[in-house]
């Protein structure tokens, strides 16, 4: 039985890149100058690379400059367990311009009933509790994932649309195309 | 194998994503229900962190941005506590990343015009890893308030943001930390947006005199909560996950 509560959620605010990516943020002596999380892509993995661009859009139909994603996946065979020269987690701010968050990866594998997925977690200035939800891919079979196929109608919401090089995800945070996010 | 899971997360205790006193949050809050599945083992797992990583200054804020020989304004302060689960446990080798504003409540932001100078020896962020009792602690000065856009005469209590990495990526977490007595605390519509003040309570740090360092810096005390596990066992998870 629990004996304690987890600590409530507050917002990341508007300056999250300061203590997650201070050389986005400018502070460019800081931790070596590297931010954790910038390269997924350490060494020479074996696999497949891909580009996975990300945009955050809000109920206004703009996209969020402010934002900082996670990335957390499997290597491309399937687990969790360390690739060399590949790291399974990552981290990007959304462009100050653009707001597109640019993850260059592998992609990953199958595991079981598990399709291709990549956990994508959000957060942002006005985003009260960091939100999780799942990337899969359109050249996937993915009717067989019970979290996919937990999505129902609005599974769409979850793939992402291929690219040369890779693949692109738009993130809709309100409206008629809100993507589905999980209490996982 | 008997394998534990991460607890369900209690939303109700969070704040919900919509919180319309907080004005940033009604366009950027999800609408449609979030859809619940027990963890798999991608939710179970999660990035790992060593100390190899770490600069020798990186939990020090007085001077980890500093000159050499010079330090960041402020009144000094330790904050420290223990990083633990929901059952009270120790959750030991955990990132634990912070930032700040400084004494005057300016951050080292472009996107931050506020009038207060920045200070050139501070820089606001720092990071270290949980202990194997789960205790953290970290050098810096006491953040000050500052005024923010909400549509009103808004200031944010003086506060440290904390970002929080547990064994599994289901027990991520960002929150921000206050300081006891902070009349701010009851005026913040983002402090508010948690639902009650008991979750509240939970982020307000106690100063902590036994840990106060005699005519040097005093210390606050601030313990953060994972999720914990829930006896459910993986064999009893939904078919197929």
């Amino acid at each position: 039985m629990s004996e304690l509560k987890e600590s409530p959620s507050q917002t990341a605010g508007p300056y999250v890149h300061i203590g997650c990516v201070p050389s986005f943020a400018g502070l460019k002596e800081m931790y070596g100058g590297v931010d954790l999380g910038a390269s997924m892509i350490t060494g020479t993995p074996k696999g497949e690379r891909i580009t996975l661009t990300v945009q955050v859009i809000d109920g206004a139909g703009e996209p969020l400059k402010d934002a900082m994603l996670e990335l957390w996946q499997a290597g491309p065979d399937g687990t969790l367990e360390p690739t060399e020269g590949f790291s399974d987690w990552g981290r990007q701010p959304t462009d100050a311009e653009t707001g597109l968050a640019v993850f260059e990866t592998l992609k990953p594998g199958r595991a079981g009933h598990q399709a291709p997925h990549a956990l994508l977690w959000i957060v942002a200035r006005g985003i009260n509790i960091g939100l999780t939800t799942r990337v899969y891919f359109p050249d996937e079979d993915n009717a067989g994932d019970p979290v996919f196929a937990l999505a129902a109608d609005r599974a769409a919401t979850l793939v992402a649309k291929k690219t040369e090089g890779g693949y692109s995800h738009v993130i809709h945070l309100q409206g008629d195309k809100e993507t589905v996010f999980f209490d996982v | 194998m008997t394998e534990f899971l991460i607890a369900p997360r209690d939303l109700d205790w969070h704040p919900p994503p919509l919180s319309p006193g907080y004005r940033s949050s009604i366009l950027r809050s999800p609408q449609k229900t979030r859809l619940h599945y027990t963890p798999t083992e991608t939710e179970m797992s999660g990035p790992t962190f060593g100390h190899s990583m770490l600069g020798a200054l990186d939990g020090d804020m007085i001077l980890n941005y500093a000159a050499p020989g010079e330090q960041a304004l402020g009144p000094r302060i330790i904050v420290h506590g223990k990083l633990l689960d929901e059952d009270g446990k120790p959750v030991p080798g955990k990132l634990i990343e912070v930032w700040q504003a400084n004494a005057g409540g300016r951050y080292r932001h472009k996107k931050d015009g506020y009038l207060a100078p920045l200070d050139p020896n501070f820089g606001g962020c720092g990071r270290c890893l949980s202990g194997e009792d789960g205790s953290y602690s970290f050098r810096t000065i006491m953040p000050g308030p500052y005024p923010w856009p909400n549509g009103g005469n808004d200031w944010r209590p003086a506060h440290i943001h904390f970002s929080v990495f547990g064994d599994g990526f289901a027990q991520r977490l960002i929150t921000q930390m206050y300081f006891e007595g902070d009349p701010h605390i009851a005026l913040c519509p983002i402090v508010q947006s948690i639902p009650s003040p008991e979750a509240i309570d939970r982020l307000v740090a106690r100063l902590d005199m036994a840990a106060t360092v005699p005519m040097d810096i005093r210390a606050y005390r601030f313990d953060i909560v994972l999720r914990g596990r829930t006896q459910t066992l993986f064999e009893n998870r939904m078919e197929g996950l």
